[in-house]
């Protein structure tokens, strides 16, 4: 039971956090593609950089998760087309609907129930890209 | 306190928080992607069936789909009782902006001018959620990530794949926002 609430919890946390940063804000994401303020560089800037030191940290401390396993990171396959189009493909929509996955089920939950059709949408292409992956470059 | 956190946030607080976010995760043994819970759905939908993508022990991936609901009960508790009273604070660039597109700047977390069903079931607004929805499905699988993936956990750990990716986020951001905005705006 504890096992499951931690990760609601910690969810909730991300929610709240992801509200109050206002990094689900379409507004603030089109400031931020638009180069007009440094809030969003400056949340994902801190972000990266403490988390740059936090994974330095754990992997020279041999940290160990809560249930005693040894925390290993898993590298990226090393390619760059797929994420080169893909990202791209993940832009255009982030910026059209100004949300990327996370804050998309936030806003949900503040009561934009408008962001089911996003949801569906999303679904759709994650559906269509498991389709066509064969045939796509990667 | 509860005073404290209704103020917005500033920018180096969120980015403290969610680097946070990424460390309890890896704590649990999991790591910070959240993208992934949209091949995770499609799998329970039955979309292993046709696909061998979808076909995958996506009971593995439940306490992702809990962080997922719990983000959405967090959603819930901040537009309930952690709102602040002031209107976002948009830089006088960005409204000026997006006037000259028509979209007016209201102080909500998100136009309420787009945000609404009315808008939604217009022909143009209907392409806006669904295909960009479409365009954030599709993208983040083929990239393997999204936000959380790629720029938060990804660059932690100093990969280059994720660097490629967010450069294409940007790509992508900067091509919706300065040259699509003003053929559908």
């Amino acid at each position: 039971m504890m096992k499951s609430v931690k990760y609601i919890l910690a969810g909730i946390l991300f929610g709240i956090i992801m509200s109050k940063s206002e990094a689900i804000s379409w507004y603030r994401i089109q400031e931020m593609f638009r180069f007009q303020s440094f809030h969003m560089f400056g949340i994902i800037g801190t972000a990266v950089i403490t988390g740059v030191i936090a994974v330095w940290l754990m992997k020279k401390m041999k940290s160990r998760d809560v249930e005693g396993n040894p925390i290993s990171f898993t590298d990226k396959q090393k390619a760059w087309r797929r994420y080169l189009f893909g990202g791209t493909i993940f832009g255009l929509g982030w910026a059209l609907t100004g949300a990327c996955p996370g804050p998309v089920f936030v806003l949900l939950g503040q009561g934009y129930l408008v962001m089911i059709v996003v949801i569906s949408g999303s679904l759709l292409g994650t559906f269509v890209y498991g389709l066509l992956k064969n045939r796509l470059p990667h | 306190m509860l005073e404290l956190i209704k103020q917005p946030w500033p920018w180096y607080t969120s980015g403290l928080a969610i680097s946070f976010i990424m460390v309890i995760l890896i704590f649990f043994g999991k790591s910070f992607g959240f993208s992934s819970n949209l091949r995770t759905m499609c799998s329970m939908l039955g979309a292993g069936k046709w696909v061998s993508f979808f076909n995958f022990d996506w009971k593995a991936q439940r306490w992702n789909l809990l962080f997922l609901i719990g983000s959405v009960i967090g959603g819930f508790i901040s537009a309930n009782w952690l709102q602040s009273e002031a209107p976002l604070n948009l830089s006088q660039a960005t409204i000026d902006d997006l006037q000259k597109l028509n979209i007016p700047f209201d102080g909500n977390i998100v136009p309420s001018a787009l945000f609404n069903w009315d808008f939604v079931a217009t022909g143009k607004g209907l392409l806006i959620f669904l295909g960009g929805g479409f365009l954030i499905g599709f993208g983040t699988r083929y990239a393997g990530g999204c936000t959380s993936g790629h720029a938060i956990s990804g660059l932690s750990n100093l990969q280059v794949p994720s660097l490629i990716a967010v450069i294409g986020f940007f790509i992508g951001g900067l091509a919706m926002t300065h040259l699509i905005f003003p053929l559908i705006f």
